[in-house]
């Protein structure tokens, strides 16, 4: 892996997906929330793509092409969800959408 | 080839901070779509070249681009204009556009160098390796990929249609036919 160190790519990673989990806590809105979601995506991609580099397998390029397909479908589906929301309730503050009480 | 990494890990942490810290959900993405793009060039350095072609077509090209679509979408408004105004402004660009200025320097260097380990890392995956092992072992796996991106088009296409409100009940029979 000409001169990365593994631990070094693995922190990045880690860092990634910790900014990604306080991204989805800390934001209110719903966008901000599905953007946190791709952050942490990426972050388990960059994980797989180093695991695969440092044993010269093609899997983890393979899994982060799953993890691709995932993150499309997810963000499709999730972006229509938050268009009907927004139509029905003129908001995308989640403390204001609690039909649910939850 | 270290330094080329952590100067990339370290856009890479700054924009993912910014996104998570931008009030505009514009500027958000515009930081989101820098990190994407560090963390191309970082596939690209750990001889994931594949995949870092992937993130840049379909992260930052494809998945960006629905996003920004949405924030449009949800922003029609009167006040849509002075917005607009409002966000092209050179501060609102600047921070992006230096951050990939940095890394648009970058791949000119990894480009012009003539030192092998830069384009072609020891232990690289080819493209042809991970396209054998995708359609042989892996068959199963792209099948039900296929199945989940059909499935969420038609999840999609369901959600997001816009039901006609009818207010007179005897009406109600023939608009939803």
């Amino acid at each position: 892996m000409n001169g990365i160190s593994i631990n070094m790519v693995m922190l990045l990673a880690a860092i990634l997906f910790v900014l990604g989990i306080v991204g989805v806590i800390i934001r209110k809105n719903i966008i901000f929330m599905l953007l946190s979601v791709e952050i942490m995506l990426n972050a388990a991609g960059l994980a797989f793509i180093v695991a695969g580099a440092k044993w010269a397998q093609p899997d983890g390029q393979i899994m982060f092409i799953f993890i691709l397909a995932m993150a499309a479908a997810e963000v499709s589906v999730g972006l229509a969800l938050i268009l009907q929301v927004y139509h029905q309730h003129k908001s995308l503050d989640i403390d204001k959408l609690r039909e649910m009480r939850g | 080839m270290e330094i080329a990494f952590y100067i990339t890990a370290f856009i890479t942490i700054v924009s993912t901070l910014l996104v998570i810290t931008r009030h505009n959900p514009v500027h958000a993405l515009l930081y989101l779509v820098v990190s994407l793009l560090s963390l191309a060039l970082i596939f690209f350095m750990l001889g994931a070249a594949f995949a870092a072609l992937l993130e840049v077509i379909i992260y930052a090209g494809a998945i960006m681009v629905l996003f920004i679509f949405v924030i449009m979408l949800l922003n029609l408004g009167k006040e849509t204009a002075e917005q607009e105004k409002k966000w092209l402004r050179p501060k609102v660009w600047v921070g992006p556009a230096i951050l990939s200025l940095v890394l648009f320097a970058e791949l000119c260097f990894l480009i012009n160098t003539d030192d092998p380990a830069f384009y072609k890392p020891e232990n690289a995956v080819e493209p042809k390796v991970v396209a054998i092992s995708l359609f042989q072992p892996y068959v199963i796996a792209v099948e039900l990929a296929a199945m989940l991106l059909m499935a969420g088009v038609v999840g999609a296409a369901h959600i997001g249609q816009h039901k006609k409100m009818v207010h007179h009940r005897f009406l109600k029979e023939e608009e939803l036919s």
